[in-house]
């Protein structure tokens, strides 16, 4: 398939007062497959839709290999776009879905009905639903669903594929499987791929890249590994993974918590109410009087491989960390922190 | 429970029981000299034919209606919206004696036609008229919620993979209205079929043309033939039953949307 | 560099062309061209009009054309008032008997599971869709001189075709399903939790239908009423068949009107056929009064 690249410029959408994306600005590369991570309201839907000629901008520019695709309907674009509620076709089989594509091509370039049937059941082979072809929708399962809608965006051979909430209507365990699915089958079709979640753990097992929304702007841009460990923004810490968050002051480059002295690192992070962000289990624990917090357990409770422990800082904040099994912690002992990494973020 | 049953039978279940039980009276033969008779198969044709036809151009003209109220915005909206059960709602008398004075030769459309030479009024015309007025509710009525409840997803999801708007419509819209179009034709079919009031007065009831088979069930009576009457209102009845039949296989197909087979 | 001015003019030309091609695509995704648009609303109201509207204004129209004395003076014939006594009377009889029916047949059908509910819901819907004649007819053979019990009734004296009761009779087999369709999706939808939660508090069935049930459904019922009462006032054909048309007696409005028109009495024709189209008026506003009141509750149910 022709390689696809795809820019997306300044873009502004706004329904009425409220901005659904605020200056948007991505690139995204041939071949990758992009995850467009964030809370409900961010603008991650409204951006795919735009993408796909669904939705029209206020102002800012869409380019597919440079070339301007507003200029373009949904109908020329050539964009699979899989629906969140899958928007089969109730009164037509599995097969003639799929086959959709195919039959209302203009006359001209429509293939014939031999080739649309070989292509059909190629498609159905490559979603491993072959035998569910003279089935209607309402006889499929979640999962089946997804993966047939899947196959009608790839019939037309779509130079860009995109994906809204692919999985946000199964249940968890479907979900897990038909993400190593995508993820395989991504890398069998290998077309320019993008795909909204409001899912962390799904975006950052499935996608090579994660943009990770807020209100209608881009937080930061990178590799699953990336926004885990280096999150660029407060937003970004809090949305990504399980964080303690501390209200702390800076003044002069140090790093205060109520009223007691933190020996932290500002970061850079201007004079004033400031936000520490620490994963909990980069706490490490110590005994009373080493690291940079000191604290009471409060409980104790075990999940799994780690403990986690409720613990009332010095300096009037309860956090929950989580520490390896092996270090006993009681509730009533004083404990000494350190957190391992941490972020200062300005601003309350 | 078994008050409901009761009720149930002595209004509806006995009466009718009744009907049929008359018309097994009448021998084989009887009844088919009866359905037989030119003027009875006349009158039936003429019901039966003319519902068909009016029935038809409510599914055409009530689709579009539907579209008009459910897609489009215009100044009077929920005003048309609210006239559409007018006909259900106005007596059938009040709306035969109506259409039959807008219809007559003087009247404010009759007059015009008249000059273009089409005589509507007291012609079979005028029937085809009055049970398209007596109908239209009736498919407007079924299709317009389901319209209104049509996912916005599947058009765009037609529309993205290269459908026109004209095949979107007929490939995709049109199919998924389908069960509430056929639902909404025959119950318009079936209230025209029967329809007595508002028919009466535009038809001009002449035997063998413009007479309809409840008012020749009425002739019959009021001439003491009840054989007669009987025996048609048998007909119409058992074609009753086999509309509401389809009516019910119409809504279960709608709901799972799987092959009848 | 002319030259490439002109590329450049030339280039934004053929973007602005570009752009309004998007912008009809855009629109034309989910609607269609304006044109289409335009033809179909016209298409719409026009067959509206002509078939919905100018018949209700021919009743209201005729019934005035010789003025409001007229009409007052044909409305206060004793005819037209006896007329007027015996519709809201058999509407009174009918409109009590379904509403008691429809309550109860809804309960039953909405509250509780048994074999055979589809038919029996069907069976309901019956009088919808046979003719108003064949609904006369059938009390004609049960009744009539004839009929099963015609003789029977004779001896005993007992008077139902051609009489109130028989009217009645009919009127209440015509509107018989309007109450109960109206209660069932209502009932159905709110499920017996409610009436569970009463009786366990230590409610009487009494007590729990008047203070639970009842007013849980009393929109439905004012809309299933009014349209009971509007098909029972407006009733023509079954009560045709059995009314035996004694003017002053058993001529119910709808009988009336087609009485005076047959006999070219216009105006009062269409003074009775006004007051009916007033009805249905009526009805239809209230009916959607009720409607907004029905999608309330809806909505208060859901959130």
């Amino acid at each position: 398939m022709t390689p696809v690249t795809i820019e997306v410029r300044n873009l502004v959408k706004k329904f009425g007062t409220f901005a659904a994306l605020d200056g948007v600005d991505l690139k995204v590369d041939n071949g990758e497959l992009l995850a467009l991570l964030g809370p409900s309201g961010s603008g991650k839907t409204t951006l795919l839709r735009i993408i796909a000629g669904l939705d029209w901008p206020d102002a800012g520019e869409v380019s597919f290999n440079g070339e301007d695709a507003l200029a373009q309907g949904a109908r020329e674009r050539h964009v699979g776009f899989v629906f969140q509620h899958y928007a089969l076709f109730r009164h037509m089989t599995v097969f003639e879905n799929v086959a959709f594509g195919l039959r209302v091509q203009p006359r001209a370039v429509r293939k014939d009905e031999a080739t649309i049937r070989a292509r059909v059941r190629e498609l159905l082979d490559l979603v491993q639903l072959d035998w569910l072809a003279d089935r209607y929708p309402s006889q499929l399962s979640g999962g089946q669903r997804q993966r047939i809608a899947l196959a009608r965006a790839l019939a037309i051979e779509p130079r860009i594929l995109l994906l809204d909430e692919p999985f946000g209507a199964l249940d968890a365990k479907v979900r897990k499987e038909l993400r190593m699915w995508l993820r395989s089958l991504h890398h069998e079709i290998n077309v320019t791929s993008i795909f909204v979640t409001h899912d962390q753990e799904e975006a950052l097992e499935v996608a090579n890249r994660v943009v990770v929304m807020d209100k209608g702007k881009i937080e930061q841009i990178g590799s699953p590994d990336d926004v885990y460990e280096n999150p660029a923004t407060a937003f970004v810490h809090g949305f990504i993974g399980e964080s303690i968050v501390l209200p702390v002051e800076v003044a002069n480059g140090a790093v205060r918590l109520g009223d007691r002295p933190l020996n932290l690192v500002a970061q850079g992070a201007a004079s004033g109410a400031s936000r520490l962000f620490v994963r909990r289990h980069d706490m490490l624990v110590g005994p009373a009087g080493s690291g940079a917090f000191e604290g009471a357990v409060q409980h104790v409770r075990n999940f799994g491989p780690v403990q986690r422990a409720e613990v009332a800082l010095f300096g009037g904040e309860t956090i929950e960390i989580d520490a390896p099994r092996d270090k006993e912690l009681r509730a009533g002992d004083t404990i000494g922190l350190e957190p391992r990494r941490y972020r200062i973020f300005a601003g309350a | 429970m078994g008050l409901t049953l009761s009720w149930l039978s002595i209004i509806v279940l006995i009466p009718l029981a009744g009907l049929f039980l008359k018309s097994f009276e009448l021998s084989p033969e009887q009844f088919w000299a009866i359905l037989s008779s030119r003027r009875t198969l006349n009158a039936l044709r003429v019901s039966f034919g003319l519902a068909f036809a009016a029935a038809c151009v409510n599914l055409v003209m009530g689709t579009i209606i539907v579209w008009a109220l459910v897609r489009y915005r215009f100044p009077g909206r929920r005003l048309f919206d609210a006239i559409v059960d007018v006909p259900f709602a106005l007596p059938t008398a009040v709306a035969g004696v109506a259409l039959t004075s807008l219809f007559a030769a003087k009247g404010w459309l009759g007059a015009p036609l008249a000059a273009l030479g089409v005589k509507v009024a007291f012609t079979p015309l005028g029937i085809f008229v009055a049970m398209i007025f007596i109908g239209i509710p009736f498919v407007v009525r079924t299709v317009q919620p389901v319209l209104q409840d049509l996912d916005p997803e599947i058009e765009e999801a037609a529309g993205s993979l290269g459908a026109s708007r004209w095949q979107t419509i007929t490939r995709v819209i049109l199919p998924s209205l389908a069960p509430a179009l056929l639902t909404g034709l025959a119950l318009a079919f079936a209230r025209a079929v029967g329809e007595y009031g508002s028919v009466i007065f535009i038809a001009g009831n002449l035997p063998n043309v413009s007479e309809i088979a409840p008012l020749l069930i009425v002739i019959r009576l009021s001439e003491f033939r009840y054989a007669d009457a009987t025996a048609i209102a048998a007909v119409m009845l058992v074609v009753s039953f086999v509309i509401i039949f389809a009516v019910n296989r119409l809504q279960r197909w709608a709901q799972n949307r799987i092959p009848v087979r | 560099m002319t030259m490439q001015i002109a590329d450049i003019v030339s280039l934004s030309r053929s973007d602005v062309k570009a752009r309004a091609h998007a912008a009809a695509a855009r629109d034309s995704l989910r609607t269609e061209p304006k044109a289409v648009r335009i033809a179909i609303i016209t298409l719409a109201v026009l067959f509206l009009s002509v078939f919905v509207v100018l018949p209700l204004a021919v009743v209201f129209a005729q019934a005035f054309s010789r003025g409001i004395l007229a009409y007052l003076a044909a409305l206060s014939e004793p005819e037209a008032l006896s007329a007027i006594r015996l519709t809201l009377l058999v509407a009174a009889i009918s409109v009590g008997l379904n509403l008691v029916f429809g309550l109860v047949a809804a309960w039953a059908i909405a509250k509780f599971d048994f074999k055979g509910k589809t038919a029996l819901i069907t069976l309901i819907d019956l009088p919808f869709s046979v003719s108003p004649v064949i609904s006369g007819l059938v009390f004609v053979l049960l009744f009539g001189a004839q009929g099963y019990f015609g003789g029977w009734l004779r001896e005993h004296n007992i008077q139902i075709l051609f009489a109130v009761p028989g009217i009645a009779l009919a009127t209440t087999f015509v509107t018989f399903p309007f109450v109960a369709r109206a209660l069932i999706p209502l009932m159905h939808e709110q499920g017996t939790q409610e009436e569970e939660a009463a009786i366990s508090l230590g409610a009487s069935g009494m007590q729990t239908f008047f203070r639970v049930t009842l007013p849980n459904i009393k929109w439905g019922v004012l809309y299933g009423v009014l349209l009971c009462n509007a098909r029972a006032m407006g009733e023509f054909g079954a009560v045709s068949v059995v009314s035996g048309h004694i003017r002053g007696e058993t001529n119910t409005m709808p009988l009336l009107v087609e009485i005076l028109y047959n006999e070219y009495q216009f105006v009062a024709a269409f003074a009775i056929a006004s007051l009916l189209a007033m009805l249905a008026l009526i009805t239809l506003i209230a009916k959607t009064v009720l409607e907004r009141h029905l999608d309330e509750g809806h909505d208060a149910r859901d959130h």
